[in-house]
Parts: structure tokens; C-alpha cells; sequence
């Protein structure tokens, strides 16, 4: 099977994938797809990066992005005003202020326990913590080994997906930022 | 001509004292406590005046301020250690990390305004007709009696009783759901140490299968059982079907719940030997 066949393949799963696709799954899809069609992960993702340039220059409407170490397929922001209109959603909804902090410093912190969250931001983060697991934008990742066994909350790959952040790193370091 | 009045709403004390020094232009590092005592003082004050709820954080960094305040009145003990012994330091080292995740929420705010004009695809592509049978609560009760028999070989007596919530075990469940594709039911357990997790888990299964969130399918008597994300891919008709289902389900765990011995849920009897 020649390149232009897997990219083929390659562009449908993207398409059709709900969530980021990490060149090792690709690569097994592909195995078992169809015999002879062993491709290994790093050349896969040499594939999806040469597509993602093939977009940009034929200026689609469509791009391909990295999310925590996987690729997925997504609209180009200049299109938003009409995909809204499609979907009739014109009112963008934004997380509040205060989960705001508090997933601030669940990324930087993880895994963290409520009561260090509230001995950092002052105020109680239950409500908080409720709203942002049941958008799944965190999750909790085992217990502490302290007394009272508290819950550890961690980020999840939604939550790199609702910022658009391949991966942790992209945050700024926190002695980056400047409290001046 | 109507007066709009805007006020500033904050996140807890130390949003507030963040403000203040802005406002009066303190430097963050060498707060005078006096003034910025004042000044917090005064606006919860004005908080009270009009009738906004000051919740107990706001009165802890009350006291906590005027704390520092008297303590910084008295004359030190020793001369040497006054450096280390500011009484500030730890307030002061709070505010700063506080302003550091302000700025870094701002950082999320900008990426999450950016992030808005994208859209992913979402309605996800059902695949028919992989699995045939639905799975009744009997099929899901005999999985749990394997379950229970694999872990009875190994009692171990517990003595700090761990609280499991229901709620929990839901979010896992739904976050592990939400992962992969699938879990397996054997998978769901695989990690439960005793029993008083495994009678949760299950609850939480049957819940969040009543709930219509997840549902659980099976390709073959006596198969491997498999939970998959819901989605509204359960059409009108079938929902009545479904509703029966529940119903039986229900009375099912009511008996189950009655009878806690059948299955060997009796804690309390099985540890005390």
C-alpha cells in the first residue's frame, strides 16, 4: 500500500475520532485494518505532521492539531461565526473565576487535595471540584496517604482539548510568571 | 439618568487582599499591615453596609491581620531573629502564590476564549450490531458473584474502614468510560480491594446504568460484559423496552439489598470470625 493510501486511511480516522488519536493507536489501527499495513508509530507521525502542513497550504477549512501527544481533527477558528450558527449556539458558555484558580492550580499542583486547593485560594473549592469533574475537565486519581485518606484530583485530555494545549508544558512556568 | 454602580466581586480574602494593595499601590513584598488592615476592615464593613454576605474566610483574615498587626506592636524578644520572625512572611508568601495562580487562570482564560472558536467533532459514530445481547441485571449479578468469589480466597481484615462513595466510584466509572471505548466489567473491578468497594462499584454501575449513562452489552452467554458510554443512540421505542428492564432491575437490587447474605455481603458477620 503506498503513502497516499495510508494518508487516506489516516485522514478518515481523524475525521471520524472524537478524541485526540495517538500515532501508537493509529499505527495499530492500521495493522489490524488490513494486512501489510505495518506502519511504525514514529512514521505515522511523521505522516499526520506532513497533513497537517498539506491543510495549511491548500487552505482548508479544517486543520489537524496536537493535543496531549495525540492528533485531531478541528475547524479553523475564522469559521466559528457559521459552525455557531449551524449549531445554534451562539452563546459561548465560560468557566467561572473561580474555576478558573482552581484548575490554575490543580495543573500546576497535581495531584492535589481539596484542602491544599482551599489553603491556597482561601475559600472552600467543594462546589468548585463538583462542577469541574462533572465537565470532566479533571478527575480524581487515587487518595493521599495522609491522615483522612483525602481524594487526589488530576487534569484530564479534556482539559487539554477545552484550552487547545498539546500537552502540560505548554503552561508557562510558574517562576515565568510575574506577580510584579 | 440611571447610575451604574459596578462592584468589584471577589473570589475570597485574598482576592480581596490582593485589590486592596493594588488600589492603595502597596508593594506586596513590605505590606504596611496597618493600612492594609484599614483598609480590609473597612470594606467588609462596607460589605456589611450593603447587605453582602461575608462568609467566615473573610473574618479568619480578619483576625489573622490584626494578629500580625499586634504581634508587629509588641517589641521582640530578640533583636537577631527579627528578620526571620516577620510575622508577615507567611501572609505575604500566601498572597504571592495566590497572584501567581490569578495570572495563571488569566493565561487559561486568553486560551480558553481562542479554544471557543474551535469545534471537535461530537456526536460519536455508533457501531451497530457488533454486540447482540442486552445484558439483564441477572447477567451482571452472576459477574459480581465471580467477582466476589475471586476475592474471598484472599480476606484480609480490615480494620480502618474506608469510606467509598457511590459518587465516586460513578465519576470513575463515567471517566474510564469516557477513556476508552469500553470498559470490561471485570475491569471495572480489577483494582477493588475488598468487598465494601466491590458492593459500591456495583451500586454505582447500576445507578449510572439507571441513569441512562452508561449501558452495558455482552457478545455471548456467559461472555465478558462491557460498559459503553450512552449516548442518544437508544431510540424512542426501544426506551420502553428499556424502562421494563429498569423496573425489573429495581426490584431486583431491592431484593438483593434484603437478602445482603445471598451474596455474601455481610460484612460485619464474615470479619468478626
Amino acid at each position: 500500500m503506498n503513502e497516499m493510501n495510508v494518508k487516506k486511511v489516516i485522514e478518515c480516522l481523524l475525521f471520524f475520532s472524537e478524541k485526540p488519536l495517538l500515532p501508537d493507536k493509529i499505527s495499530e489501527i492500521l495493522a489490524k485494518g488490513q494486512e501489510g499495513m505495518e506502519i511504525d508509530s514514529r512514521e505515522v507521525e511523521q505522516l499526520l505532521i506532513e497533513m497537517g502542513e498539506e491543510y495549511r497550504n491548500r487552505d482548508s477549512g479544517l486543520q489537524i492539531v496536537r493535543i496531549g501527544g495525540g492528533f485531531q481533527m478541528c475547524s479553523l477558528s475564522e469559521c466559528a461565526p457559521w459552525i455557531r450558527v449551524m449549531f445554534k449556539s451562539r452563546i459561548t458558555l465560560k468557566l467561572s473565576p473561580s474555576a478558573m484558580e482552581t484548575l490554575s492550580i490543580i495543573v500546576y499542583k497535581q495531584p492535589i487535595t481539596k484542602a491544599e486547593i482551599e489553603g491556597i485560594r482561601g475559600v472552600d473549592a467543594g462546589g468548585v471540584l463538583h462542577t469541574l469533574l462533572s465537565k470532566k475537565l479533571i478527575r480524581i486519581c487515587g487518595r493521599k496517604d495522609v491522615l483522612g485518606r483525602p481524594l487526589l484530583y488530576k487534569t484530564t485530555q479534556k482539559f487539554l482539548q477545552y484550552f487547545g494545549l498539546r500537552d502540560l508544558l505548554e503552561m508557562p512556568s510558574l517562576e515565568e510568571i510575574n506577580v510584579e | 439618568m440611571a447610575y451604574q454602580v459596578k462592584l468589584e466581586t471577589f473570589e475570597g480574602p485574598l482576592d480581596l487582599l490582593l485589590f486592596l494593595t493594588k488600589k492603595n499601590d502597596l508593594n506586596i513584598y513590605d505590606i504596611s499591615v496597618s493600612e492594609i488592615t484599614t483598609k480590609y476592615l473597612e470594606y467588609l464593613r462596607m460589605m456589611k453596609l450593603l447587605n453582602l454576605e461575608i462568609t467566615g474566610d473573610f473574618l479568619v483574615m480578619a483576625a489573622t491581620l490584626i494578629q500580625i498587626k499586634s504581634k508587629m506592636l509588641l517589641p521582640s524578644s530578640d533583636e537577631d531573629e527579627d528578620e526571620l520572625d516577620d510575622p508577615r512572611k507567611k501572609l505575604i508568601e500566601r498572597l504571592i502564590e495566590y497572584k501567581k495562580f490569578k495570572e495563571v487562570s488569566k493565561v487559561l482564560e486568553r486560551k480558553e476564549v481562542s479554544q471557543q472558536d474551535i469545534f471537535y467533532r461530537e456526536s460519536p459514530v455508533s457501531l451497530e450490531g457488533e454486540y447482540v445481547l442486552e445484558v439483564s441485571l441477572f447477567d451482571l449479578l452472576d459477574s459480581v458473584k465471580k467477582v466476589f468469589s475471586a476475592v474471598a480466597q484472599e480476606e484480609v481484615k480490615n480494620i480502618i474502614d474506608e469510606e467509598i462513595r457511590v459518587e465516586d466510584k460513578m465519576q470513575d466509572i463515567l471517566y474510564r468510560v469516557e477513556e476508552n471505548d469500553y470498559v470490561s466489567f471485570s475491569e471495572i473491578f480489577s483494582k477493588s480491594a475488598g468487598r465494601q468497594e466491590i458492593v459500591v462499584i456495583l451500586l454505582a454501575l447500576l445507578e449510572l446504568i439507571k441513569m441512562k449513562k452508561v449501558f452495558a452489552r455482552q457478545a455471548s452467554l456467559f461472555g465478558n460484559i462491557r460498559i459503553y458510554k450512552a449516548n442518544n443512540y437508544l431510540k424512542e421505542t426501544e426506551e420502553e423496552g428499556v424502562r421494563e428492564i429498569i423496573e425489573k432491575e429495581e426490584q431486583l437490587v431491592q431484593s438483593v439489598v434484603e437478602n445482603k447474605i445471598d451474596y455474601g455481603l455481610s460484612i460485619s458477620g464474615a470479619e468478626s470470625e
